[in-house]
């Protein structure tokens, strides 16, 4: 089963027409994308690397200098404030606090020369008025809760003396060790093995459960996606091209590159011949395409898609694709057999 | 000296890879044996797969197989000779049969080199083909990677991760090998690009009568290209069987953890099940008997203290465990992905019919717009 979703609760995040451009460059990165998550749901955002998924999240975590990444366009809602306009010194009192995130490599984000249990203590310190006694019962019991053996003595392992599994529940453990409203994993699983992964989905799962947090997961595996989430955006170079619930995406879909993503997955079940390709690749930031950016890859790319980016259009109850030609049998004919 | 029916390409009997421990003044330690006892055949023609967790041994299991890494016990037999111990010359003749393609196409190539002269380098050591002839066959590879022929003149750097894959691939086929050991060959590249890549590795064994050795670990990828699997845990192959029979029916239970694990690409399919514990030991102290039995739900007494050993578990298939009879008995469902939407099917395959009346799929309309040195 799912977690409980409320799907009627105000978002705890709402994200609208949000567009950056890095400094110099050509074409904004992220092109006016908008999405929500609200409690204890789990909103997916798939596509490749350089589609922007990354980007979008240490955006909204306030990790780019906006020196570098400006903000072009739109808002992020976190309850009444706009996260993109929060300065520096209270976009830090929310970091790690009602805003938490994980990152694809725990190793390069855990600090190699700290004892675990001392950087847990410490994310709580930062955001909590406790004792370092507190704080350091608090990290033992997060260490619990991430399901760590022998908690306890584990608070006084370096980084190193730990597993890829181990180290990435120590990252849970630190992202949720002060009851944030939202968390956002960046690949959290991507490193690890499949049965670990298997470990790590689950217990993101039921923590998610027992504590109502909206859950905003990156990832490029439509397994995991499948999995998790309640929600997907499809995001395909800076763009958000398809959303809507997870069953209608995978028995819905409406544009060309989700279906194309979809058909280049080879299945775990017996083999159906050749896998279907996407020519090409994601296009580069100084190399971006005009009107619709997936007109260069896509099989059924018209003149006027070059011409005229789409907007995203209703295609069922919260289900909504940009593409000009969608829904697409109703304008390709499959041709004979 | 090969005679051609012989249908064994590849044999080991028995090889382990132990890597010697650190000598220190004060402290040295142990060593580990990465691939211990390990005998199997590799069938010419066949795609065979290695699959198993981080630190199994089957990258190291691969390497010994074309002996890019000499065994420290056992033999490894190609063409029925053994290739563990043999003279620099006949290992030259040796390595223009077995190539390798690496899992980072990014460090794996020279990075002052140009990709002609990549390609073109296993020429001049294997044939001896003039100048002009290695120039065009570098040219007949480029484009058979999918890769322009003017690329030749350009450096690795210029190149995304896929186009890397090609060219490494591209190195692999000069010598005209007869076996090709992928180790992780897709595993750094978007899903696009990696059914790019599949699809070619695909119809290059085909063209060139290759056998593949395959070692990855994302088993929808094995599932789609294999048609024989071994499974290594901690060094030991624990399972070894056909493709289909392999995931209908798994008999060891670590391969059935494996497959339940798996998370499968629908929201109408199984959830992935959490059923194995922990983290695979360290392969420094293996646990005594079977090494799985501390992370086994079946484990007994007698995994502890005996060792199981591979044995024949009906047809071209062999299992690791004393209990598989009775565990086989209460098989789990095999791994399926439900059917698709008769509307997602739909659109799947009208994706693929126009994906295919496309320009065909190269690499070299990638850079289309990018500037680039002509000769």
């Amino acid at each position: 089963m799912r977690p409980e979703r409320e799907p009627h609760a105000a978002p705890v995040l709402s994200v609208d027409n949000l567009a950056l451009r890095f400094k110099g460059a050509p074409a904004n990165i992220i092109d006016g994308i908008s999405f929500d998550v609200r409690p204890g749901e789990t909103l997916c955002i798939v596509g490749e690397s350089g589609c922007g998924k990354s980007v979008t999240a240490l955006s909204l975590m306030g990790l780019l200098p906006r020196s570098v990444a400006q903000v072009m366009s739109g808002r992020a809602m976190f309850g009444d404030r706009d996260l993109l306009t929060l300065s520096q010194r209270t976009m830090a009192d929310l970091r790690g606090n009602t805003i938490s995130m994980i990152f694809q490599e725990p190793m390069t984000s855990l600090n190699p020369s700290y004892r675990i249990g001392d950087q847990i203590a410490e994310v709580v310190l930062r955001h909590r008025n406790v004792t370092g006694a507190d704080a350091r019962r608090r990290a033992r019991d997060m260490l619990e809760r991430v399901r760590i053996p022998a908690a306890a003595s584990r608070l006084n392992d370096y980084p190193h003396e730990l597993s890829g599994g181990m180290r990435q529940r120590v990252m849970i453990a630190m992202a949720l060790a002060n009851d944030p409203a939202v968390l956002i994993a960046d690949e959290p699983t991507t490193a690890l093995d499949v049965t670990i992964q298997a470990q790590i989905i689950d217990l993101i799962e039921e923590l998610q459960k027992e504590t109502g947090t909206a859950l905003i997961m990156i990832t490029h595996d439509l397994g995991v996606v499948a999995e998790i989430a309640d929600r997907v955006c499809v995001m395909y170079a800076g763009h958000i091209v398809e959303d809507g619930p997870v069953e209608t995406i995978f028995d819905d879909p409406q544009h060309p590159y989700t279906i194309g993503l979809m058909s280049s997955v080879p299945s775990v079940g017996p083999r159906s011949g050749r896998l279907a390709t996407i020519a090409g690749m994601v296009p580069a930031i100084d190399d971006m395409p005009t009107g619709c950016r997936f007109t260069p890859r896509c099989p059924f790319a018209q003149e006027n898609c070059a011409l005229s980016p789409p907007v995203l259009d209703q295609h069922g109850p919260s289900h909504r694709a940009a593409c000009h030609y969608a829904p697409l049998e109703t304008v390709f004919a499959e041709t004979g057999s | 000296m090969r005679p051609p029916t012989r249908d064994r390409i590849i044999e080991t009997r028995a090889v382990t890879k132990r890597f010697p421990g650190r000598k220190g003044l004060f402290r040295s330690s142990a060593g580990v044996s990465a691939v211990n006892e390990v005998s199997l055949d590799i069938r010419r023609g066949e795609t065979f797969s290695i699959v198993g967790e981080s630190g199994c041994g089957k990258s190291t299991l691969a390497r010994l197989l074309v002996r890019l890494l000499p065994p420290s016990g056992g033999e490894v037999l190609y063409e029925g000779n053994d290739i563990s111990s043999l003279s620099d010359a006949e290992m030259r003749r040796l390595r223009k049969d077995l190539q390798f393609v690496f899992q980072d196409p990014f460090s794996s190539l020279n990075p002052r080199m140009t990709v002609g002269a990549l390609i073109e380098e296993p020429m001049k050591v294997h044939t001896s083909l003039s100048r002009a002839e290695r120039r065009r066959k570098v040219a007949d590879l480029l484009a058979r990677v999918g890769l322009r022929p003017a690329f030749a003149n350009r450096y690795p750097h210029e190149f995304s991760g896929g186009q890397r894959q090609r060219i490494g691939i591209a190195r692999a086929l000069a010598s005209g090998p007869r076996v090709i050991v992928g180790d992780e060959p897709v595993s750094a590249l978007d899903v696009s690009v990696q059914a790019q890549v599949i699809n070619l590795l695909e119809d290059l064994k085909d063209e060139f009568d290759l056998t593949l050795i395959l070692i990855a670990h994302d088993l929808a990828v094995i599932r789609h290209m294999s048609d024989r699997i071994a499974v290594m845990y901690l060094g030991e192959i624990v399972e070894l069987a056909p493709n289909d029979a392999l995931f209908e029916r798994p008999l060891h239970p670590y391969t059935q953890a494996l497959m339940r694990a798996i998370p499968i690409a629908s929201p109408h399919g199984r959830s992935m099940n959490v059923s194995l514990t922990g983290d695979v030991p360290s392969p420094l102290s293996p646990p005594s008997g079977c090494r799985f039995h501390p992370r086994c739900p079946q484990a007994t007494s007698l995994c502890a203290s005996e060792k199981p050993v591979l044995t024949g578990a009906g047809t071209g298939r062999a299992v690791a465990c004393h209990h598989w009879e009775t565990i086989a008995e209460s098989t789990q469902a095999p791994v399926r992905e439900p059917p698709r939407s008769t509307i997602a099917e739909r659109r799947f395959a009208l994706f693929r019919q126009r994906s295919q009346r496309q320009e065909p799929v190269t690499a070299a309309t990638e850079t289309e717009n990018q500037a680039f040195r002509e000769e």
